[in-house]
């Protein structure tokens, strides 16, 4: 009789307990990030494809044309040309395109860079319907991020 | 040509009482739905209309577009007649509710036993919806259904029986003004009766749930075992109609226990009683109906008659026999 008694009271007052903790997520804040409207800040460490370090004192890259990068790349996904210039000291950047289908975001090109001209992106929102969307031209997307 | 007031009064209120049911249907569950969000740190509908206050709008226009199929070899007579057997008996249990002092369609004498009566089919319907949709998942949830009802509703009833006893009328006008006054005086509150009262609330709050099949006690839908238990073969309106129902149920259940437990329409300070006061008791009541459902996992089938046999029962009982003994005394 006692242990039947003792098994109402205990069972009523864990169900009272159960009912407290949800009233209180009730009240309390919602986690619920709205995605396409909101969008989370993505962590230093995130890594995305890479990109061209815009060198605030210059208004353009630091890249020099070394092809360290395309050199180290393990799948053969970076393909860059330069150019040597009047007037200026180092070789100039013309063109450096990524291959995103390929590229398996190691980061050995970003570790070897002299001139940390390379950057993972914090892009996560990568979509397309052709292969060919994902192949980047990193030059255009710099000239599109400094506007 | 003169109309008849009284006809046209009663089919007001059932024009009423229809709308009533189904802006409640639709809106408890939006309300269920937002509740449930926010317990789990979601937010719930939000993209339909502001708050997403269109949702049901939208889910009731989806039901009605989509095709009533009766599935091959199904018995299409009792198929068909499942869910009007869910709804009619809700629907009826709202002539005789006082929602306040003026508010009621028909001042029966027998109110409560009209409504425990009417509240006892809508196990037959989903037993028959069940049986005719010929479906084993179906036959199996309306043989859970029976038993759980069948148990449940004697609780219930011993319950409803001590209030008729401490109450001394089966008129639910009259109940609700035998607890005029302040919160003080409602039954669950009324010790010199049975020290037992808010007992008494809490078994008929739980039988309420059994009754209604409402989690943790929705053996009917068991959607983890029985895929939709007695729903499964029920597409668009026929499945909207079961769940429109379900929902009347529940006002129903909650306004029996506004009247037999929480004094109706009266204010807790016995100030401004009116339909408001009624409104709201009722709606936290069902606040809480839907706060159970999103904290409680579904119990297993014997333990459920369990808690009804051993402990619901012999506490009702005790209950029953400790009030007939005070009024004896006192």
């Amino acid at each position: 009789m006692k242990a039947y008694i003792r098994d109402i009271v205990n069972g009523t007052w864990s169900l009272l307990v159960g009912m407290a903790i949800t009233i209180r997520y009730f009240f309390g804040p919602v986690v619920t990030l709205q995605y396409p409207h909101q969008t989370v800040p993505m962590k230093p460490r995130f890594r995305g494809h890479i990109d061209l370090v815009l060198d605030e004192r210059k208004g353009t890259n630091k890249c020099i044309v070394c092809n360290a990068c395309m050199k180290t790349c393990p799948s053969g996904c970076i393909t860059l040309e330069g150019e040597k210039r009047e007037g200026v000291k180092q070789k100039v950047l013309t063109y450096y395109q990524l291959d995103f289908t390929k590229c398996s975001l190691c980061g050995l090109c970003v570790e070897v860079c002299p001139t940390a001209a390379l950057d993972f992106s914090k892009d996560y929102n990568l979509v397309g319907s052709q292969e060919s969307e994902f192949v980047f031209d990193l030059l255009k997307r710099l000239e599109e991020r400094k506007q | 040509m003169t109309i008849d007031s009284e006809l046209l009064r009663l089919l007001l209120y059932v024009v009423g009482f229809i709308a009533f049911i189904a802006t409640n249907a639709a809106y408890l569950v939006w309300l269920e739905r937002k509740e449930a969000g926010h317990i789990q740190c979601r937010i719930g509908p939000k993209e339909v209309g502001p708050f997403g206050l269109l949702q049901p709008v939208a889910d009731g226009l989806k039901l009605m577009t989509k095709q009533l199929i009766i599935p091959k070899g199904a018995d299409s007579f009792l198929f068909r007649l499942g869910p009007v057997l869910v709804m009619t008996p809700a629907v009826m249990c709202f002539v005789t509710i006082p929602y306040s002092d003026t508010i009621v369609a028909r001042n029966l004498d027998v109110g409560l036993l009209a409504i425990f009566a009417f509240a006892s089919v809508n196990v037959l319907g989903l037993l028959l919806g069940a049986w005719g949709s010929r479906n084993k998942y179906a036959v199996i949830s309306a043989a859970r259904v029976v038993s759980q009802n069948v148990a449940y509703e004697i609780p219930m009833l011993i319950v409803i029986v001590t209030m008729v006893m401490v109450t001394g009328t089966m008129n639910l006008h009259e109940v609700v003004t035998s607890q005029n006054g302040g919160f003080w005086h409602w039954n669950i509150f009324r010790f010199s009766a049975s020290p037992l009262m808010p007992v008494a609330f809490l078994i008929y709050f739980v039988c309420m749930l059994a009754e209604t099949n409402r989690a943790p006690f929705d053996m009917a839908e068991a959607e983890s075992e029985l895929v939709a238990g007695a729903f499964t073969e029920y597409p668009g309106m026929g499945f909207g109609v079961f769940f429109m129902g379900e929902y009347a149920n529940i006002v129903v259940g909650t306004s029996m226990a506004t009247i037999l437990f929480l004094g109706g329409w009266n204010c807790p300070f016995g100030l401004w009683p009116g339909l408001h006061w009624f409104l709201i008791k009722m709606y936290a009541l069902i606040f809480t109906v839907i706060w159970i459902r999103w904290t409680f996992p579904r119990t297993t089938f014997y333990s459920l008659l369990n808690l009804s046999w051993k402990v619901l029962i012999p506490v009702a009982f005790a209950n029953l026999i400790l009030t007939s003994a005070l009024l004896k005394v006192l």
